[in-house]
């Protein structure tokens, strides 16, 4: 190592310390940490470039700024952050990501895309690595089984009836959650019900479902999802 | 002017009262909502999760049924109908090629509602309607994520800090509090799936809002309101505090303010009470 760049580590260590480099704020216990500096980017991963082409968008060209976990609100619940989902993706950590909660719990809010310097969205990143869990022999081990369980029973909702029979939708969605025991002992029911006889008697939950015409033709749209996607 | 209408599922269940407010409050702005003619699901959140084309086919169905009615804006009020319809329409101009069967041809002027009232029907016309001005009614603004991001997509200008709502507001009377949040997510489809999410960002919005002195939420998204509305008893008891922030949707408002009857019926169908605050502000 020359004088010089002995110089330049020694500046930046007092600027800031290792602790405080690799950590910029307070992170839950359960929250993966990447080591983002020992990794060199050279060339894409095969699993990078089936997520650019799937997302179409080039997360080859993110710089780490952290901007879009900066601004996202859901992080606090996530186990690894948006930037650094995207670091992954990008050095080919297919199981990390793939059973990670992350990318079940981003809302597509899409703060993060709208501030991304390098224009790229987050959450067209985040379906595609959703249906790659789907699709990959990571498929039993999805980090949050209620999310997609819910939009499963959403789709396989509107194919049935080509418009949301929100009644049935909401109880399948929390009956096949995998959270049902916690829902009864936790007495999260209570809240649920309540709120069902706040509503019905307002007409805005409707007990029966609402179907279109033209349902056939609408089904037909459905045979665009692969198999693992079917509803 | 008549203008095809899209309503989406939302507005025929839990939203009712933002579908009759809607209609009702274009009506006192000469404004005919011609609902769209078997008119499907757009696909929500779930179907951009399952699978990209997918996704812009359900949502282009409604947009060639509009393209068929004929008119040229089309209105839609919740905010993320428009948003997977705005991408819908953003595919087939820019990638036609990957949808050979879908003939859209353009031209059609695709709108979140909020949009529309502010540009096309623009503030002059409404403050010209305005009967029962909403003194003393201290609110903020929400507008949540869909009608605004991703600007690309959804065409918005002040998409970090937007302002027609609160301008719409101002003019119907009402004192309008500046505050951060209009933009932050409420937690979207989230809510059914991740309850204690949906409970965490909500009463954040709630703290902020009270924090500026607000007495209600004003908002244009249904999904913003089911959030903001319905959960209010569990998000009191996460936080131990007891809230009761009544939530309006900006068109059941400039009905109450042109004096529509009909307005009261849509307050009672709200979960958390809007009642009491209207009264003791002798607005109804």
């Amino acid at each position: 190592m020359t004088e010089t760049t002995e110089n330049i580590t020694a500046e930046k260590k007092a600027v800031f310390p290792q602790e405080k480099m690799e950590n910029s704020g307070p992170v839950p216990e359960n929250q993966t940490q990447v080591n983002t500096e020992s990794y060199q980017l050279n060339n894409l991963t095969p699993f990078a470039e089936s997520i650019i082409q799937v997302s179409g968008e080039k997360l080859n060209n993110c710089y780490q700024c952290g901007k879009c976990t900066a601004g996202c609100p859901i992080t606090y619940a996530m186990d690894i952050l948006p930037h650094h989902i995207i670091k992954m993706v990008q050095l080919g950590m297919e199981e990390k990501v793939l059973t990670s909660k992350t990318i079940w719990l981003c809302a597509a809010c899409e703060t993060c895309g709208t501030r991304c310097p390098n224009e790229i969205m987050l959450s067209p990143i985040m379906d595609a690595l959703r249906q790659r869990a789907l699709n990959s022999k990571y498929k039993n081990k999805i980090g949050e089984k209620a999310t997609a369980v819910f939009h499963r029973e959403f789709l396989s909702s509107i194919k049935s009836h080509g418009r949301v029979y929100e009644l049935m939708m909401m109880a399948m969605s929390i009956m096949k959650s995998g959270n049902l025991i916690n829902f009864i002992l936790k007495f999260e029911w209570v809240s649920y019900l309540k709120l069902l006889f706040a509503v019905l008697p307002k007409g805005k939950m409707s007990l029966f479902p609402h179907n279109i015409k033209k349902k056939k033709e609408f089904k037909n749209i459905f045979k665009k999802l692969n198999n693992a996607q079917k509803v | 002017m008549k203008v095809s209408y899209y309503p989406g599922c939302s507005l025929s269940g839990t939203g009712k009262e933002y579908g009759e407010s809607t209609v009702a409050a274009l009506k006192i702005l000469g404004t005919e909502a011609v609902e769209l003619n078997d008119w499907s699901c757009c696909g929500a959140s779930s179907a951009h999760s399952a699978g990209k084309e997918f996704a812009v086919e359900l949502a282009a169905r409604n947009l060639l049924i509009a393209q068929d009615a004929g008119l040229d804006d089309f209105v839609i009020p919740c905010s993320a109908c428009f948003q997977r319809t705005k991408v819908a329409e953003y595919a087939l101009k820019n990638h036609p090629e990957s949808y050979p069967d879908l003939h859209y041809k353009g031209g059609l002027d695709v709108q979140d509602l909020l949009s529309f009232v502010y540009n096309k029907i623009g503030l002059e016309a409404i403050k010209k309607v305005v009967k029962k001005e909403l003194n003393g009614l201290k609110a903020v603004a929400y507008y949540g994520c869909q009608s605004l991001r991703h600007p690309e997509v959804t065409g918005a200008k002040n998409y970090e800090n937007p302002t027609q709502m609160d301008e719409i507001l101002k003019v119907l009377g009402a004192d309008v509090l500046t505050w951060s949040y209009k933009t932050d997510c409420c937690g979207g489809s989230l809510g059914i799936s991740q309850p204690d999410i949906l409970r965490t960002l909500v009463g954040k919005l709630y703290d902020k809002a009270l924090e500026v002195g607000a007495e209600c939420i004003v908002t244009c998204c249904p999904l913003c309101m089911a959030n903001l509305d319905m959960y209010q008893d569990a998000i009191s008891k996460k936080f131990n505090k007891q809230y009761n922030m009544p939530v309006f949707y900006f068109t059941e408002l400039i009905a109450l303010a042109a004096g529509e009857k009909d307005a009261v019926k849509w307050f009672k169908s709200h979960v958390a009470d809007s009642v009491k605050l209207l009264k003791e502000k002798k607005l109804i």
